[in-house]
């Protein structure tokens, strides 16, 4: 059997991490990949999709939705979740640890479907870090202004040099154990209440 | 002990909130981080998993982890209730007005709003329309369950008769103001959001189709139960005291305030305080109505987590044919629910433990659910 005989089904709201996975998908050879990003009658678009594998991101309410095809597995011959017995609890962590859910469709292509499971939990991960990395460069600068911002006022109201500003902030910062960017806040408070 | 509780967005995680935010959970020396979460999925997995030591979970839900249906089986327990009630049933303003002309009057709450619904499905049929669809929250809940119950005792079928599709609450009253559902069950602040956004009608609360019924519980895993017994203990007694604390209606409009904020349930203080008082508009622009027993905190043990609860839910998966009828199936739902683990941690409170685990479940069509012994 081929790998593209594959159907899988991405929910993604995010279009940036839809397509890192789908590109990865396709070029590993995967052909039949339908990304979902429209919420509205989710279930009838799983339906018409017929996947034999579906991926959803954690941060998506809609995750919900997909369990109804769940519900019935052991009275009627109906689709299984993926994660049906215990070994499969280090699959569990490491995809809910990257922020995906996976769910095979058809129990007999389980095999077959973890390696897909696999790269959506590799992608996932890989650009989760990437938006935490920028989230935290965001925050970086964010600080480095506020720092900018009460140096400025030290050099002004205190008539000292640049570096010296600074190396007051830092002295300031290590008596109180606390991070220069909060003193710095401090006195960026402090110069608005004394204005 | 730093402990990680998991919730959802809704009235009744309240006593969790309350023992993190009102000093009940810091008494016991704990330190309560809770964690708000998008789904109910995510909630189990990370209960799993172990991001979360113990969360506010739907009551099925519990059971069926501990069966292993739909999912991976992972024995679960449910030491504590959150509270009994709180749940209603809303229809869309245009089903409401067919409802009404076939003998449904606001406010009753007896079977005969049900029986005209069955009238309305029993029209559409014979002209050919669509079926109608109802929205509910998750599969293994009770929303799902009281609904479907709600449905059959007017003689309609659940899933013949009508759809049933899982939408997250905070869509609900959008999907009922696009048509893409007609109705649905959900707890509060749901059912008023939906009122309120002039798009639903509440049809009955569920505490008058089964006073006193189950909703949430905790939930840990049975494993970190055993490992972590004194803790589990402990965040009993402040959820309880949190649920005492709850109920004082001088409490409500703080509470509310409380819940409102973004990080809770992030949404209107006055609907959470009308679910709280028990008092909900059931129409668009109508005067709120008083609710007998609507959102039960900690009256009437409400917060003990009654056997007869977990055998009425694994006998409603067998009902709707989510799992087999088996004996060791049937000793594994009771023994997801632990009154031993409640009675244990209250001991030393000096309050009133019912001393039975089960009592007969008396419902709205004149029914009784004796729990088989």
């Amino acid at each position: 059997m081929s790998e593209a005989a594959l159907r899988i089904l991405l929910v993604d709201q995010n279009v940036t991490r839809a397509s890192i996975l789908e590109e990865g998908l396709r070029e590993a050879g995967y052909t039949d990949v339908t990304v979902v990003r429209d919420m509205q009658n989710l279930l009838r678009r799983i339906v018409d999709a017929d996947p034999d594998v579906i991926c959803i991101d954690l941060e998506n309410p809609n995750r919900d939705v997909l369990e109804q095809m769940f519900q019935v597995s052991r009275v009627d011959a109906g689709p299984v979740a993926m994660f049906v017995d215990k070994s499969d609890a280090d699959m569990i962590k490491a995809a809910v640890e990257s922020g995906v859910g996976a769910y095979v469709v058809d129990g007999l292509k389980k095999e077959r479907v973890k390696a897909v499971v696999d790269m959506a939990v590799t992608r996932f991960k890989a650009f989760n870090d990437l938006r935490d990395e920028l989230d935290r460069a965001k925050q970086a600068l964010g600080e480095r202004k506020v720092v900018e911002r009460a140096k400025g006022i030290l050099m002004k109201e205190r008539g000292l040099t640049e570096d010296d500003a600074y190396a007051l902030l830092r002295k300031a910062a290590m008596s109180d154990n606390k991070r220069v960017v909060d003193i710095a806040q401090a006195v960026i408070t402090a110069a608005g209440l004394l204005r | 002990m730093k402990l990680v509780i998991g919730f959802i967005p809704l009235l009744d995680c309240a006593s969790l909130v309350v023992a993190a935010e009102r000093g009940f959970a810091a008494q016991e020396g704990l330190d309560l981080r809770l964690v708000r979460e998008t789904s109910w999925a995510n909630i189990r997995d990370r209960v799993i998993v172990g991001h979360f030591d113990a969360a506010h979970m739907l009551a099925p839900m519990t059971i069926a982890s501990t069966l292993g249906i739909g999912h991976v089986k992972s024995p679960f327990i449910a030491p504590i209730s959150l509270g009994l009630g709180g749940n209603a049933i809303t229809v869309s303003l245009s089903l409401w007005e067919q409802m009404a002309q076939q003998g449904a009057s606001a406010g009753d709450f007896t079977l005969a709003p049900a029986a005209a619904l069955k009238r309305v499905i029993v029209a559409r049929e014979r002209a050919g329309i669509e079926p109608l669809t109802f929205g509910m929250v998750y599969p293994f809940s009770c929303h799902n369950y009281e609904l479907r119950y709600w449905l059959a005792a007017a003689g309609i079928d659940p899933d013949r008769d009508v759809r049933l599709a899982v939408i997250p609450p905070p869509f609900l009253a959008d999907a009922l103001r696009v048509g893409q559902i007609d109705g649905f069950c959900v707890g509060e602040p749901w059912n008023s959001v939906a009122v309120d956004a002039g798009v639903g009608a509440i049809v009955t609360p569920t505490s008058a189709l089964w006073p006193r019924s189950p909703e949430k519980v905790l939930g840990c895993r049975a494993e970190w139960a055993q490992r972590y017994p004194e803790p589990l203990e402990k965040l009993l007694r402040a959820i309880y005291r949190a649920a005492v604390w709850i109920e004082d209606p001088d409490n409500h409009g703080e509470i509310a305030k409380l819940l409102a904020e973004p990080g809770y349930v992030g949404c209107s203080a006055e609907l959470l305080h009308g679910a709280l008082k028990g008092r909900l508009a059931l129409l668009p622009g109508a005067h709120p109505v008083p609710l007998e027993e609507f959102f039960v905190p900690a009256r009437h043990s409400a917060t003990f987590p009654w056997v007869s609860h977990a055998q009425w839910m694994y006998a409603q998966m067998v009902r709707w044919r989510q799992i087999e009828l088996l004996p060791e199936y049937a000793a594994a739902a009771r023994g997801t629910y632990r009154p031993d683990i409640y009675r244990a941690a209250l001991a030393q409170l000096d309050v009133d433990i019912p001393r039975a685990d089960t009592k007969p479940e008396l419902f709205f069509d004149g029914r009784t659910f004796t729990p088989p012994p």
